[in-house]
């Protein structure tokens, strides 16, 4: 018994298929001529594009403006700015127990508080753990190794490596009792679960800032630093005046990217917390999940509109952040 | 802490800022391994060690033997005898508070032990029936083969649509080429939750709900795939493509034949990311398959975790299959990853 040469079927099957996507291409130039070749090179993901994100993204104002528990959009009756009224009643904007929709608004300051807190911590953590990889440290590949694992780990696995650890017969509640404490549910006091969810959440994408901000580091030209001992500047100066001003391209594109994802955070959260304890790890986004797909009506209208408002702050915030690195190129000018 | 702070390269001798550095990395070390490390052993554990508190750091379980002329192995104890001395027995059988002991060494003398008197021998053993019993358990085998079906079958359609429309915006000069990029890469900005329930709308008119392609087609078409691919085409000579002309060859046979093998490295982070990307995904499959026999893993161990008596054992060796995948990845091909990010600055 021989066993089945793997690559050559391989090679097989993609001459196969090759043989059955190109015929559309050849038909098309033999009657065409090249002219229209590279908008059928585009079409698909053209098409997936279009169906997928911009119809999409039309179809989400339309339903924003409109109510009912239908889904499909001529059978949802108009009801003009009704949803984002709805969302936006309250007494007190910064206190969501006066609000119509209280889960809304507390849904949005956890996110504010979380993204503030969790996108400062995680960018100090990175440019320290950076610099520290920076160094002439021996196995430096290994160790920016173990800061990145984590950043491949789904967020599911991720919230459950920490349920696994956080619950209360868990290995940290041996630690406390070891070190003479007692037991205690980190995930049903709402401080704690708060804390926690920003920690997890710093642990799981460090390792992705840390290696954009080692990058930048790297790329800092040696003899400014030789330079800088020249001139017996001090470490600090030369903190201050070489490597702060050229690592901050890379600090201001983390910056950015860091908040957008912190905005969005869902998964993690969801799985470890489920959003509690109450609502005390409520984000937006599973605001939007919970209106849309988990409640006994759907409330398709109110979901839609709720995703705007994530969409305006992510616009928002993508202006703010350009217009800081725009003034920061400006002055160095 | 300053001088920690600036200096980029020591000078052969280790000052305090050497162990400050090392210090921080084995702390680094413990704090980003230790918790995976901790949920391996754990996936390891019986039923009942699972259970246990304070737990212990490795795997342990009752040692067993087999007695002669009983079926099963039976669970060894430490006994103390009346007369003080203590022993090593094996539990035939126990009724209320006592407990029927035999040492293996000489199966015909029984002992009658009370419970309070003997404690469990313990060993180190891997419970791979964890592992083993999983596939009976649940469907597993079910959610692993939805998972690697849409990882598998996503990740070779965005390499061929997101080559060709690279390809296309590289290759080709023609009016709207630069709306068309700019058109791409700004659905960057367009995050998938932003149009959540638009796309539910989509998915389900398209007959999709509650199938696999549901979560593979809006994935396929990925703005990062055809950045990554076009900055890299782009630095491929053009004069090949000319030569090819010259010999008659189609436009398709030069995609295929001469660009894309030529792409292949750029191609193999873009599978690298894909392959990620689709393994791990979890809120788009959370909407789009509720039925339990198309969850993935990611779904599977979502809804097990929720249950109300949660079977830590089986959830734990789950979580570790599932990141099996990822870890390999990390093992094999972080250079690729790295090399990823630092090109697209995109994850």
């Amino acid at each position: 018994m021989t066993a089945p040469n793997w690559k050559r079927l391989a090679a097989a099957a993609v001459a196969a298929a090759s043989r059955v996507v190109e015929v559309p291409f050849h038909a098309v130039q033999r009657a065409f001529g090249v002219g229209p070749m590279p908008w059928l090179f585009l079409a698909p993901n053209l098409v997936i594009f279009g169906v997928f994100t911009f119809l999409p993204l039309l179809i989400n104002f339309y339903y924003a403006f409109t109510g009912g528990a239908a889904l499909y959009p001529s059978e949802r009756p108009f009801t003009g700015m009704e949803n984002l009224a709805t969302l936006f009643d309250c007494g007190n904007h910064f206190d969501p127990s006066t609000c119509r929709k209280d889960l809304f608004w507390r849904a949005i300051w956890n996110t504010a508080k979380f993204s503030v807190l969790q996108v400062t911590l995680m960018v100090l953590f990175s440019v320290i753990t950076a610099l520290v990889l920076n160094r002439k440290v021996i196995g430096r590949g290994f160790w920016r190794g173990v800061y990145f694992y984590p950043v491949l780990l789904s967020p599911v696995v991720v919230a459950l490596i920490w349920k696994w650890i956080l619950q209360r017969e868990g290995v940290l509640n041996a630690i406390v009792v070891a070190a003479g404490g007692a037991p205690f549910e980190w995930l049903t006091s709402g401080s704690w679960a708060f804390t926690w969810v920003i920690f997890v959440s710093i642990w799981a994408h460090m390792g992705f800032y840390t290696l954009i901000l080692l990058a930048g580091l790297q790329a800092i030209p040696k003899d400014l630093y030789e330079a800088a001992q020249m001139d017996h500047a001090s470490p600090w100066r030369t903190f201050r005046r070489v490597t702060l001003p050229l690592l901050m391209p890379n600090l201001l594109v983390v910056f950015v990217l860091a908040a957008i994802r912190a905005v969005q955070t869902f998964d993690e959260v969801f799985v470890l917390t489920g959003g509690g304890p109450g609502s005390a790890t409520t984000f937006i986004v599973q605001f939007i999940y919970q209106t849309g797909f988990m409640e006994q009506i759907r409330l398709y209208g109110l979901a839609a509109a709720s995703s705007l408002v994530l969409a305006a702050a992510l616009i928002v915030l993508t202006l703010v952040q350009l217009r800081l690195a725009g003034n920061r190129d400006a002055k160095q000018r | 802490m300053i001088g920690f702070l600036t200096r980029t390269r020591g000078r052969g001798r280790l000052d305090w800022t050497d162990w400050f550095t090392y210090g921080y990395l084995t702390l680094g070390l413990f704090l980003m391994f230790g918790p995976v490390a901790w949920l391996v052993l754990s996936s390891f554990k019986t039923e009942s060690a699972i259970i246990e508190f304070p737990p212990s750091l490795l795997p342990m379980g009752t040692k067993q033997v087999v007695v002669a002329g009983e079926g099963k192995p039976k669970p060894i104890y430490r006994v103390t005898l009346p007369d003080g001395t203590t022993r090593e027995l094996a539990e035939l059988r126990r009724i209320g508070l006592v407990s029927t002991m035999v040492d293996p060494a000489h199966p015909d003398e029984l002992l009658r032990v009370p419970i309070d008197r003997r404690t469990p021998v313990r060993e180190f053993r891997l419970a791979t029936e964890n592992y083993t019993e999983l596939a009976g358990k649940f469907d597993f085998g079910q959610y692993l083969w939805n998972s690697v079906f849409i990882t598998v079958v996503a990740t070779i359609i965005t390499l061929l649509f997101n080559s060709m429309a690279a390809f296309a915006l590289s290759k080709y000069r023609f009016a709207g080429r630069q709306t068309v990029f700019l058109l791409i890469l700004s659905t960057l900005m367009v995050p998938p939750t932003i149009v959540l329930v638009p796309n539910f709308l989509v998915v389900s008119e398209l007959g999709l709900l509650n199938s696999l392609w549901g979560v593979i087609w809006p994935a396929v078409a990925t703005p990062t795939g055809v950045f990554l691919l076009r900055q890299y085409m782009l630095t491929l000579p053009d004069e090949l493509l000319e030569a090819a002309r010259l010999d008659h060859a189609s436009e398709w046979r030069i995609y295929w034949r001469i660009v894309l093998p030529l792409t292949a490295p750029a191609l193999a982070v873009l599978a690298i990311f894909s392959v990620m990307w689709r393994w791990n995904d979890f809120l788009w499959p959370l909407v789009v398959l509720s039925k339990s026999e198309k969850f993935t893993l990611q779904l599977a161990l979502n809804a097990f975790q929720g249950d109300l008596v949660t079977q830590w054992n089986y959830l734990l060796a789950m979580t570790v299959i599932t990141l099996v995948p990822v870890t390999l990845v990390f093992a094999f091909l972080q250079k690729f990853v790295t090399q990823g990010i630092a090109s697209a600055g995109v994850k």
